[in-house]
Formats: C-alpha cells, structure tokens, sequence
C-alpha cells in the first residue's frame, strides 16, 4: 500500500513536471524574436499568409498551444522548419547514437566512480586518498569542453601524428562515431566530470559505512579486507550514489551538447546546438520537451529503485 | 629533614570571584569557526588565490595599456610576451600574446574574468535572496504553506535547468543580465530547500517560541531570528554555488549562447581559444586554466567551510 502511494506519488510529480516544461518550452517558444520565414528574399504577402496557414500560425495562442499539447501526446514534433524533416523522426535518428555515447560515459564514470572513491576511501588519508581525491576535485573544477578539447588535441592528434611517424595507426580516432575508436575520447571527455562526483560521494558514503559496528562484526568474525569491502560495506555505500544518477543522467546529457560538437558526432546534442544558432523553432522545442521526458522519466527510475532499495525514503515522505 | 616553617601554610579559601571568571576568553561560533579555517592551509591558499583572481579582475583591465576591443592587425596570433610595434602602443608588451583579430589577451582574459565573476556573483546573490525568503516562510509557516511551496519547488527542480536557461536565452536579448535572470529562474530550488530544512529545525528551539510569545512579527521572526541561524549553511552553499555559475556561464558561452560577440568572457575565450586550438594552443589554455583555477578554488574553499562551521563532518 505504502509503495503504491509512494509511485504514484512520484508518477503524479513526474506529469506535473512534464506539462510545466511542455507549457514553458510553448509559451517561451511564442515570444522568441525573429521569424522562420524572413530570408534574405522578401516574400510577398500571399506567400507569408499561406506558409503562415500551413504552419497554423494564424490560429490563436491558447488553440495553437492545444493542438500543440495533443500532437506532443501523439508523439507528433512538427516539422523542422529548416529541413522540412518530422522532429520526432530527426530525433529518433540522432538520439540513438546520444544515447551510446551516454550510456557509454555513464557506466564509464559509475564503474571507475565508485572503485576511486572506495580505494580512496580505504586508503584514507594516505597518498593514494590524496590523488584519488586529487583527480576527482579535477574532474569536478574543469568543464567537459575543455577536457574535450585537450584530449582531443593530445590524444586524437598528437598522439596519431607521433605513431604515424612510428608506422603504426592511430590509437584513437579525433572525430566521429563508427570505429571503436573514435568511441573512447568522447566517452572519457564526458564521463569524466560524472566519475569525479560519483567518486567523491563514493568515497563520504563509504567512511560513513566503515565506521559502523556490522563492519567491525565482520572484522571480528575474521573475514578478509576484500571480502569486508565488496561484500558488506559497498553494498550500503551505494545507495547514495544512486539517487545522483538522475542528475548526472542531466549533466551527461547536457555535456553531450558540447562534446558531440567537438568530436563531430551525429548525435541530438548537436542538432539542438545547431537549431538554436539557425533558430529553427519546432526543432528546439520538440528536443526540449524530448529531453525533459526524457530526464523526468531518468528521474522517475531513479526514484523508484531508490525506493525499492531503501524503503526507508517512502516512510519519511509519507 | 629540614623543618618547614607551619605558617607557609596557610588556607587560601575559594576566591569566589575567580571561580567565576573564564579560563579562556569565550570563543564565539564564528571565531571558532574562522580559526578552524584559518588552520586549513588548502582553504586559507584558495582564499588567497579568490581574492587575487578578484583584484586583478577589476584592477588589470584598468591599467592595462590595451582596451579589450582594439586591434593591432599587424600582430595576429602574437605568442607570450610580445612587444607591439603597432601605432601609439609600440614599446609595450602582450604578456599573453594575440588573438586571431589582433586583440590583446591579457586585458581580455582578465576583462573577460570580470565579466564571469559578475554573472555568478549577481546569479548566485539574486538566488540566494530568493531562496532565503521563499525557504524562510516555507519552512517557518509549515503546515498546508510548506506543503504548496514545497511541490512548486519540486516541479521547478524536475525540469531540466540547462535546457531551461537555453530556452530563456533565446527569448532574452543576449548580455550579462539575460545570463542572470535565466540561471536564477531555476537556480533558486537548491537553497530555498537548504533554507527551508534548517528553518523547520529551528524554529521550535526556545529562542523562536520566546520571540512569539513576545508577540513578534512572522517576517521579523524568519528575516532577525531564523535566517541568522541558517547563515552557516547559507555560506558554505553559496561558495559551492559560484563555480557551478561560473560553469554555466562558460557553458553557454561555448555554445554561443552567452555573451554578445565582441565582450570578452570566460566561455567565449574558450570558445574563440578553441578554434585556434591546433594551431595556438595558448589560446585556449589561458581561459581553460583561469575557468578551472577558480572552480577548483571556490570548491576546495567550500570543503573547508564545510570542515570549518561542522567539525563532525570531516573526513
């Protein structure tokens, strides 16, 4: 009963949240200066009436923005004013390949994440905490563009240059998304700012659950160091670690706004970044609104296995 | 053995005055406070370097020879410590060479560093207040008023904040103040939370019923009595506040969204540094370095905070 309440609860927030955003993207989308159809060609009045009929931007905004939110439920973006494409089509196209680079960065960041931060952890206040905890503040304090950017410049080019000169072939490729390695830098460049957060959090939950009595049971008992800290304590100090899953979900995906540019890869970050510079309307808020579906739904799952895994949570709630 | 003369010993009796005097001067929260971060060399070297960043920021550009703007279109792509032959200027120096137009990167690194650091200072400061009030009444008034408040928050803070400032900024005209109002829009949730947890915990302590009882006001109550006590976790939250600000600035900038071209800023240094990355690399590692180095900074200031107002939490 209480899960039940809990869940719906948190898919009742979830609809709220996405019909705000559906809402905002609409009403902000109405008063953006400009006009798709102004080029460098004036258009004669007639033309202007008839694209502005076929886009129905002539019909009032409360009617326009119904249409607006049942085509939304259909599953209907419009059509891209630039390329004349159906949204939900260029989306589809594009995000697949968002996601596996995503997917990629995120378990990147939470396997390597949480083994720093454990290590750290256990190595506390020795030098192996200090770089550990070094790397993570790094990861933290420089911008995925830049890391972007350096590996680039270091890895995919200089790097290539040199072995080229040896007569070998290039480690890892600076641009695109079709060998597997071209797959590496993006996924470095974007998991790493996730895999220092993870590892910092990691490594709190982690002396927080070392310094509890199961723990020194279990030292007692004679188990091993290994055994003791795979077995017993990460167990606990995971569970942190997963309620910022649905933020890093965000900063992924954000991030992939830059890093897909950088490296040249066809990803939906890149046609967002695009459609805003060309001002193509209906495409930035059918990706809006997919992102923040999106997002909300990373949420939602979060929430729900937190939940499950913590059942603690659905009792402070209420 | 030697005889001790009796009268040596004499009973001294209990000074009733100095039993009730202080050992120690009393230490106050903050003194305390301020002492632990004082011992914390890492906190007190970024302090140092905040402040540094910050003096140079304004004071650079000032007495820097260049403007951000001009140009000396004989000296494109100038590397380290160049002297300039172009016109009035000849004989000075570019410390941190030219841009691709000519620009001076120094004046521009630390002119665009005051413009950074005034985004997230005015982002964060507008958050705070909005966040201080909201929190405040939410979280003093309780009851049906926490519970509205609090699920307005939670819609706010669903929606995915980047995508929302991106859509701001497309509907603003672009400039330091849009950059403001659209990281404030969603930015607030964070610290009317922070505000709002503390002020429930608080406001049943004695201090607050007394206040009551002496027939004080709600907004007096939360602005003399609450907020005061919150200020603490206020601090510590607002210095981790900053880098993220500085962040979304260059973010935004980077995509060319942030400020209008000829300004200089952080992000857009980046931005113009990473074109010519190839082949200049300096001009990329300037903005790179000043954006991380204050990040880095402003996060290891907060950790020290963090240590320094709650000794419990450190690890």
């Amino acid at each position: 009963m209480q899960m039940l309440k809990y869940v719906l609860k948190r898919v009742g927030y979830s609809i709220v949240t996405l019909f705000v955003l559906v809402a905002l993207t609409f009403f902000l989308q109405r008063m953006l200066p400009g006009d798709p159809f102004i080029g460098d060609k004036a258009l004669p009045q007639a033309t202007m009436d008839a694209l502005n009929a076929k886009y129905g931007l002539d019909k009032s905004v409360g009617e326009q923005f119904l249409i607006y939110l049942g085509n939304c439920l259909h599953g209907d973006l419009g059509l891209s004013l630039q390329t004349n494409r159906p949204v939900a089509t260029i989306i589809a196209d594009s995000f697949v390949v968002s996601f596996d680079l995503g997917i990629r960065a995120i378990i990147f960041a939470f396997v390597l994440g949480v083994l720093l931060g454990t290590v750290a952890a256990i190595k506390r206040g020795k030098a192996t905490d200090t770089i550990c905890m070094f790397i993570a503040l790094v990861g933290v304090s420089v911008p995925s563009f830049i890391v972007a950017s350096i590996l680039q410049y270091f890895l995919g080019l200089q790097l290539t240059q040199t072995l080229k000169g040896a007569g070998m072939g290039a480690m890892f490729a600076a641009t695109g998304w079709d060998s597997w390695n071209s797959k590496i830098l993006p996924v470095l460049a974007l998991g790493f700012g996730s895999l220092a957060q993870i590892s910092r959090l990691t490594r709190t939950s982690m002396l927080d659950v070392l310094g509890q009595d199961y723990i020194k049971t279990a030292k007692a008992k004679g188990l091993s160091q290994p055994a003791i800290i795979w077995k017993h304590a990460l167990r606990n100090a995971i569970t942190p670690v997963v309620t910022v899953l649905g933020p890093i979900a965000a900063a992924v995906l954000t991030g992939a706004f830059v890093v897909e540019n950088i490296f040249s890869i066809p990803g939906l970050g890149r046609y967002f970044v695009q459609s805003i510079q060309t001002m193509d309307y209906t495409m930035i808020s059918g990706t809006t609104i997919f992102y923040g579906a999106f997002l909300i739904a990373a949420n939602l799952v979060v929430d729900l296995v937190y939940g499950v895994i913590d059942p603690r949570v659905k009792l402070e709630e209420g | 053995m030697e005889k001790i003369d009796k009268s040596r010993f004499a009973w001294v009796g209990a000074d009733p005055e100095k039993r009730e005097s202080m050992a120690r001067p009393s230490i106050t929260y903050w003194k305390d406070a301020m002492g632990r971060l004082m011992k914390n060399k890492v906190a007190v070297v970024c302090l140092m370097i905040i402040v540094v960043l910050i003096l140079a920021c304004a004071l650079v550009p000032m007495f820097s020879p260049y403007t951000s703007r001009e140009q000396h279109l004989s000296e494109l792509n100038k590397g380290f410590f160049t002297v300039c032959n172009d016109g009035e200027h000849a004989g000075t120096m570019h410390v941190f060479g030219t841009d691709k137009l000519g620009r001076d990167l120094l004046t521009r690194a630390f002119e665009g560093g005051r413009v950074s650091l005034m985004i997230a200072f005015a982002a964060v400061s507008v958050n705070l207040i909005i966040g201080m009030i909201y929190g405040g009444i939410s979280g003093y008034f309780g009851g049906m008023v926490d519970n509205i408040m609090m699920r307005i928050v939670e819609v706010v803070n669903g929606i995915p904040y980047l995508i929302v400032v991106v859509l701001l900024m497309m509907v603003l005209p672009k400039g330091i103040f849009t950059m403001v109002v659209a990281y404030a829009t969603v930015g607030w949730t964070g610290m009317a939370r922070l505000v709002r947890g503390q002020c429930l915990s608080l406001k049943n302590q004695e201090f607050v019923v007394a206040a009551e009882a002496m027939g004080a006001k709600a907004s007096r109550i939360i602005a003399r009595h609450l907020l005061p006590n919150t200020l603490s976790v206020i601090i510590i939250n607002v210095t981790l506040a900053v880098p993220s600000a500085i962040f979304t600035e260059a973010f935004l900038s980077y995509i060319g969204m942030g400020v209008p071209v000829p300004q200089p800023s952080w992000g857009m240094l980046a931005q113009e540094g990473a074109g010519m990355f190839q082949l200049y690399p300096s001009q990329l590692w300037i903005p790179a370095i000043a954006i991380s180095l204050t990040m880095l900074s402003f996060n290891l200031l907060g950790d020290g905070l963090r240590d320094a107002f709650d000794p419990r939490l450190r690890r």
